[in-house]
């Protein structure tokens, strides 16, 4: 095991060149996150928040500086070593769910299992994805397609999907922003719940009642990062809940 | 990455647009069964002249009256007679191997019984045409070598000629006249229906070539000559002997034309099939050309597919899909098209032409090897048009991908 860190970001560049102008995107980030954090990354657009994202979801490779995932340099990682580690130790969950359609819960949970180097039978497949989908309470929607499901169920779909290969974290980009007040809210407890298991996750968000479901706070403004620290007053999503009127969020759309 | 997964996604894919695919393998189907129907009816054509071919008899050699130097077969007929009986038995009696002569004179005529009346095919020969032609009788006896020595009024008839005059009775011991000399049937041919050029050889008089020549046609010449040799190699020996023999006895001088034509069996069967070989191509060509359609078809649908699945790709890619696996998916979703309308192309095909055969009455021959070459194109099809969007698909960014609206 390491010292604890999952991830140290080095003094991270990224350039973009458009036609003739250079766009400094992330001009010289140095972050760790240790292994059990829930970070919240914040920042208006064009802050960078994205790039970084990108970089750290192994995306997109930093221009200059080293980027050491669980120990390893991925900072000039191939294509393919890229997908691999993607596949390995991350887990996606992204503003849109992209679940695909016309395609099971189940389905669309096994896809990262597809991609891995393990060969699963689809017997073992099938027992995999129902087990996650039922740990992110989807037990018995198994064979819903996305189009039955509501905004929330598509985006617990997509985080049963995140976490089926047993990632080091899990990243969520905007994972709210399609979503209602109170299924916000239930996502968050979600986090929260595998955050209390062990799992870091970090998320990008520019509402900062949600950043306060997070540990700590990372804001960023013109590619560096303003503002660093600790959640004093975190939220807990399951008071919250509570204060919420309950009302039926999970009638499918 | 294991091929079985990636089959897996492919066909997870495939089944979530089953009408799309379903008309994108339309495309190929009908190309696939276009092709083996064509090249079925070309083939059906070729067998089936190739049998009338054979029909000619075995190892026979034909001597044509007239000389001709281009290569159609068709040409060198009733050229100048040249050809004499003298001709003809000095073959019989000088080149070795040979087994039966047939001398041949052809003309047509009015013939006539009773009240009834019809215009058809009179062909003189020796008694040894209808072995020849291995024609038997249906009914009746041949003539004999006797018959031709005394020019006697007799012949036997085809069946389109019997039916024409006779009816339903039995023309066996009837008389027809011919050119208002009476002979005396004495045998009808079984039928062999239409010859290579359509014409019915069921319609017809054979008689004596010397009744023909004295009491019918007239004239001293022959038109040609039918000879059979023995045994199969002994063919090319005998036509060499045949065409010194004939230019011997014709006083041809070194160096100048034949003034007849001879021809074998094989030469005329090549020159019949290659007719038909060329309408089997054009056929196939045509057909063909559907099918590169039904692969454009199939390259359209993939190319609009990869557009509008670039978030899904982008979703794949995020979650540890290599460029090949997406590649690898693009690529089995074209051939999977290709290959499954092959099939279903082939028993359409195979389908289209038993109708054909049935209804039409157009000879089909549907050879396994038109098959399998049918079935290994449309999946090469599949490969070929598949691999420009598949590649496309592999290339994306993942970033720009997931962003993709």
């Amino acid at each position: 095991m390491n010292d604890g860190s999952v991830v140290k970001l080095m003094d991270v560049h990224k350039t973009y060149h458009t036609g003739d102008v250079d766009v400094h995107a992330v001009r010289g980030v140095s972050l760790e996150i240790q292994r059990g954090e829930f970070v919240a990354l914040m920042g208006a657009s064009g802050s960078g928040k994205s790039t970084l994202m990108n970089i750290l979801g192994c995306l997109d490779r930093p221009t200059s500086g080293r980027y050491v995932l669980d120990d390893a340099d991925v900072s000039q990682l191939d294509r393919d070593r890229l997908a691999d580690i993607r596949n390995h130790k991350l887990g996606f969950v992204f503003q849109s769910f992209n679940l695909l359609p016309r395609t099971s819960a189940r389905e669309n949970v096994e896809l990262p299992l597809l991609y891995g180097t393990r060969h699963l039978t689809s017997a073992q497949l099938r027992q995999k994805a129902d087990a996650v989908l039922g740990s992110v309470g989807l037990g018995g929607r198994e064979d819903h397609h996305p189009s039955q499901l509501s905004g929330g169920q598509q985006q617990r779909v997509a985080i049963a999907r995140a976490l089926v290969n047993d990632p080091e974290i899990v990243l969520a980009d905007e994972p709210t922003g399609n979503l209602d007040s109170r299924t916000s809210v239930e996502i968050m407890g979600i986090f929260q719940q595998l955050n209390e298991r062990g799992i870091t996750i970090i998320m990008v968000t520019h509402e900062a009642d949600i950043a306060t479901y997070a540990r700590r706070n990372v804001v960023m403004r013109d590619g560096l990062i303003l503002k660093d620290l600790q959640v004093t007053q975190r939220s807990d999503a399951s008071i919250e809940l509570e204060k919420i009127a309950p009302i039926d969020s999970e009638t499918p759309s | 990455m294991k091929v079985g997964s990636t089959l897996n996604i492919a066909l997870r894919a495939l089944r979530r647009n089953k009408m799309r695919s379903v008309l994108t393998a339309l495309g190929i189907i009908i190309g696939v069964a276009a092709v083996i129907a064509m090249v079925g009816i070309g083939n059906g054509a070729k067998a089936q002249v190739e049998a009338q071919i054979a029909s000619l008899g075995e190892n026979v050699i034909l001597i044509f009256s007239g000389s001709t130097t281009s290569s159609g077969i068709r040409t060198g007929w009733g050229g100048a007679g040249t050809l004499k009986i003298e001709d003809a038995e000095a073959i019989r009696r000088e080149v070795p191997g040979v087994i039966a002569v047939s001398e041949e004179v052809v003309s047509t005529t009015q013939v006539a019984a009773g009240n009834q009346n019809w215009f058809t095919r009179i062909y003189g020969e020796s008694a040894d045409y209808l072995d020849i032609r291995q024609w038997p009788l249906a009914d009746g006896a041949p003539f004999t070598a006797q018959d031709v020595r005394s020019s006697n009024k007799v012949c036997v008839i085809g069946k389109t000629t019997a039916s024409q005059i006779y009816g339903n009775d039995s023309p066996v011991g009837q008389v027809l006249r011919i050119k208002n000399v009476p002979f005396t049937i004495l045998g009808v041919l079984t039928p062999k229906g239409l010859s290579t050029q359509g014409v019915d050889q069921d319609d017809i008089v054979i008689m004596p070539y010397t009744s023909a020549m004295k009491r019918v046609i007239g004239g001293t010449t022959l038109r040609n000559i039918n000879v059979q040799v023995g045994q199969g190699n002994e063919i090319n020996a005998a036509q060499q002997q045949i065409i010194a023999l004939l230019r011997q006895r014709h006083n041809i001088r070194p160096g100048r034309d034949d003034d007849f034509t001879v021809r074998n069996q094989q030469e005329i069967a090549d020159a019949a099939t290659a007719t038909t070989a060329v309408m089997t191509l054009l056929l196939g060509s045509i057909a063909g050309v559907s099918l590169v359609v039904g692969g454009i078809g199939i390259m359209n649908i993939m190319l609009v597919s990869v557009t509008e699945r670039t978030r899904e790709i982008g979703t794949r890619m995020a979650v540890g899909a290599h460029g090949s696996d997406i590649l690898t998916q693009f690529l089995i979703e074209a051939v999977t098209l290709s290959s499954v309308g092959g099939v279903i192309g082939i028993i359409f095909g195979i389908g289209a032409s038993q109708i054909l055969s049935s209804y039409a009455h157009w000879p089909t021959l549907i050879s396994p090897s038109s098959i399998i070459v049918a079935f290994m194109f449309s999946a090469a099809v599949g490969i070929f048009f598949g691999f420009y969007p598949a590649r496309k698909a592999a290339a994306l960014d993942p970033i720009e991908a997931l962003r993709y609206e």
